[in-house]
């Protein structure tokens, strides 16, 4: 009966958010707060039944309730109760609910932390989240319903899992992911509430600019977990495959990124409004498109589960009406560009704009590498796909541009900056980086010009961002009161920066430095790379819970001592009947020594895949320092200490623990 | 002419190389990076390209598979029930790469006709057939295109 419940959940919370998103908006427009007020309770409403929705798939879930296709589909009684519990994500459905979910959360939030706002803003922009809200909850209940039952056949037991998905990796990688593709619907409503009422100002901006950075925040983290997971679990040692899937993430990263910067200016200097509004916009709809990519089944890979066709032209249809009428909502109202530059062709703002042009660009170069073989697919134009080459070859200068262009830019002044001051300014910077970067390719031996491009890219942020650090501290009462009196945000900014400059000098480091071998070997052989001895000593084989492993025991050593013992493994799990590498890893800072077993090549003879990657956990650790990075942005006092002098004057009675959710989510 | 008019002409005509070299550059990237797909039955036509970095694809062909006794060197023929193509792999097969299963490699035809892969893809989980190959058994007459699938379920 539960199963039903849910349903009728999902239902009553479809009607609440049509009532969102009619309601308050109707009393914003006839200037009514009786039917604004309803705002608040609708989104609390709402998010009620979608986590009573949720709650109850997840407890089908736990008691292997197989009457319910979804449950049948994607669990079964072996599964230990952790994948149990991220199975409710693993599929189509499960994982549609988890994005509904999380927008009614986001939505809650927005009701909770805004009480400072104007009335009819936060009632339009809490209606445009309802509207959002409703595409999705139709989307579910018409084409995705998670609690369909199998009755009155119902299955003895599960088909389990896809084993890809049994691991660690998926139990976080889709919630931080979604938080961050559903975080960006938020700056979406802020636009288009400032659209309708005409309110694009400093103030918008500075609304929407803590949500922006939050849902960016968790884009990094989410985007970071996939490389990892996809690193050890699914790509023998690859880490990133510039596959579509992929792809449809990183494309709302970037033009979430070009719009966190964009909102930067227009707070701090009220100007790029119409861009800003426009990014928001396009940064929201591409993460619909990378919904619709994943979830359509136009792509196939680990992640689309299901091609019924009526889910992609459902969801292409809800990404239409979403661009279309935002677009055009845009065309009549944002407010036209008096262009009388009131800054200097070489100030913040041009620095900026062109870290926009940058990303935006790169942006589309995904894009276009991403759809042209799905568009010129659909025309009957023969299947073809764009290789890794196409994306190195043009991602990479763009990347590398961008660096250099913040290292400048970090120095600049707004309006106004004088050129021979920033150039005296960035002298000793490049020289430092200069020397940095041929430091570190002579100590991993030799000169490639991408090798140098990446590391003086990496090394001349890192300097740049510590030599600005330094300038900015400098202080009559000492350095320690000059580091102390910097803002939260301008730490914030810091943390950012240098993850990019981390996850830059990993990337480079790990494409022209890695090696990676596969040989041939039975158990006594011995192969090398560089000066590490991998040493093949026995095969054997062990029960897991719902697998039977084939294991490899590898010793490394280098010059006699022994680093460390690996256990790769072959899997095969028993009720998809599926084989699966488990590879052995030893992980450090430097460098990472991996190990995959791959077929069974001879009597007792293996292939083995061999690889050296160093520095390749620099790439994820450059991203948690973007997001600690953006957390830290938003605790900042300035966007708190009005919100405290609101709540004392408004009596609020809210527990001030929830006050800031991103710095829980920051600590925790 | 006006100082502003001046130097907005600049940035707009700064504006426009910038914009041609990009999208110059991104059409060559483009044209240098595109791997178009081709079933054996038009391999054997004589239609792929010699020498190109292309893909291929169709089921393996049971009991096709040759390993060699000294390197990870693997043979195998693909075939989409009407022609096949023979395919030569120095590497680490996928884990579902199986006699049987639908494949697709990207590689080199070479001139006797053998298709030398730098990269083998094996699908994804038993469900799943690479698109391409599934067409292309559909046009080579075989509508049950996901009969190595259920051949391998009712196997069990």
């Amino acid at each position: 009966m539960y199963p039903e419940l849910g349903q009728i959940a999902l239902i009553l919370a479809l009607l609440l958010s049509v009532l969102l998103s009619v309601v308050p908006l109707a009393g914003a427009i006839t200037d009514r707060s009786r039917l604004m007020a309803f705002a608040r309770p609708l989104a609390s409403g709402i998010f009620v039944f979608i986590g009573l929705a949720f709650a109850i798939l997840t407890h089908a879930f736990l008691v292997d309730d197989f009457s319910v296709a979804y449950v049948a589909n994607n669990s079964n009684s072996l599964l230990p109760w952790y994948y149990k519990f991220s199975a409710v994500w693993g599929g189509h459905e499960g994982s549609l609910l988890l994005w509904i979910l999380m927008l009614a959360g986001w939505t809650l939030a927005v009701s909770v932390f805004s009480r400072r706002l104007p009335e009819e803003i936060i009632a339009q922009v809490l209606s445009v989240l309802g509207m959002v809200t409703v595409g999705f909850l139709l989307f579910i209940l018409m084409t995705s319903n998670p609690f369909d039952r199998l009755l009155p056949n119902v299955p003895a037991d599960g088909a389990d899992l896809n084993p890809l998905l049994q691991d660690f990796g998926l139990i976080v990688h889709p919630p931080m992911l979604y938080m961050g593709y559903v975080g960006f619907s938020v700056a979406f409503a802020f636009a288009i509430a400032a659209l309708i009422n005409g309110r694009l100002d400093a103030a918008w901006a500075r609304w929407s600019r803590p949500w922006t950075t939050v849902a960016w925040s968790f884009l990094s983290v989410g985007i970071a977990l996939g490389s990892w997971w996809a690193y050890y679990e699914l790509g023998w040692g690859g880490w990133w495959f510039w596959d579509p899937v992929e792809n449809a993430s990183l494309l709302p990263w970037l033009a979430g990124t070009a719009l966190m910067h964009s909102l930067a200016v227009t707070e701090k200097r009220g100007v790029f409004k119409s861009w800003t509004v426009l990014l928001a916009i396009v940064t929201f709809a591409l993460s619909l498109l990378g919904t619709f990519l994943v979830r359509s089944g136009v792509l196939t890979s680990v992640h689309a589960f299901a091609s019924d066709p009526t889910r992609g032209a459902f969801l292409l249809g809800l990404l239409a009406v979403t661009i279309l009428s935002s677009l055009t909502l845009y065309a009549f109202r944002a407010p036209v560009v008096h262009s009388r530059a009131r800054y200097g062709s070489l100030s913040r703002e041009i620095f900026l704009l062109l870290n926009n042009i940058l990303l935006m660009a790169a942006m589309l170069l995904v894009l276009v590498g991403t759809l042209y073989p799905l568009v010129l697919d659909y025309l009957g134009g023969g299947r073809l796909s764009i290789g890794e080459p196409f994306y190195n070859l043009t991602f990479s200068p763009i990347a590398i541009a961008v660096a250099l262009l913040l290292g400048a830019g970090i120095f600049s002044r707004w309006k106004r900056t004088d050129g021979g001051w920033l150039g005296r300014k960035l002298l000793w910077p490049a020289a430092i980086s200069l020397v940095v970067a041929c430091l570190t390719m002579l100590v991993f031996g030799g000169f490639t010009p991408w090798a140098f491009a990446g590391l003086f890219g990496a090394a001349w942020v890192t300097v740049a961002t510590a030599a600005d650090l330094w300038d900015k501290s400098s202080s009559r009462k000492g350095r320690w009161h000059g580091l102390k009196r910097q803002s939260r945000s301008y730490y914030g900014m810091i943390l950012g920066h240098l993850g990019l400059a981390i996850t830059m000098a990993g990337a480079t480091v790990v494409s022209n430095y890695g090696i990676e071998r596969d040989v041939r070997m039975s158990p006594g052989d011995t192969a090398e790379i560089g000066d590490i001895r991998f040493t093949f000593t026995e095969i054997g084989e062990r029960q897991g819970s719902n697998f039977v492993a084939q294991y490899a025991r590898f010793d490394l050593s280098r010059d006699g001592d022994a680093i460390s013992t690996l256990y790769p493994e072959k899997r095969q799990y028993r009720v998809q009947r599926n084989v699966m590498t488990e590879a052995g890893i030893d992980a450090g800072l430097t460098r990472d020594l991996f190990v995959a077993l791959g077929e069974k090549v001879g009597d007792n003879a293996w292939a083995v895949r061999l690889q050296y990657k160093p520095l390749i956990r620099w790439l994820w650790l450059g991203s948690l320092f973007m997001a600690a990075g953006g957390f830290l942005a938003i605790a900042d006092k300035r966007y708190r200490i009005r919100k405290r002098a609101e709540q004392s004057a408004t009596e609020n009675g809210k527990a001030s623990g929830e006050e800031n959710p991103a710095v829980a989510g920051a600590a925790g | 002419m006006h100082p502003v008019r001046k130097k907005r002409l600049t940035i707009i005509l700064f504006l426009l190389a910038g914009l041609s070299v990009a999208v110059g550059l991104t059409t060559y990237a483009l044209r240098q990076n595109i791997n178009v797909f081709y079933d054996p039955s038009e391999i054997a036509a004589g239609d792929a390209p010699v020498d190109a970095r292309i893909r291929a694809g169709g089921m393996v062909e049971a009991g096709s598979v040759v390993r060699s006794s000294e390197d990870l060197t693997v043979r195998f023929r693909v075939t989409d029930y009407a022609e096949a193509v023979t395919v030569q792999y120095t590497g680490i097969l996928p884990d579902l790469f199986a006699e049987g299963q639908g494949v697709v490699a990207i590689g080199r035809l070479q001139a006797d006709g053998t298709f030398v892969a730098e990269q083998v893809l094996a699908k994804h989980d038993e469900n799943y057939m690479p698109p391409e190959v599934s067409d292309s058994l559909k046009k080579a007459g075989h509508p049950g295109s996901d009969t190595g699938a259920s051949a391998e379920q009712t196997g069990y």
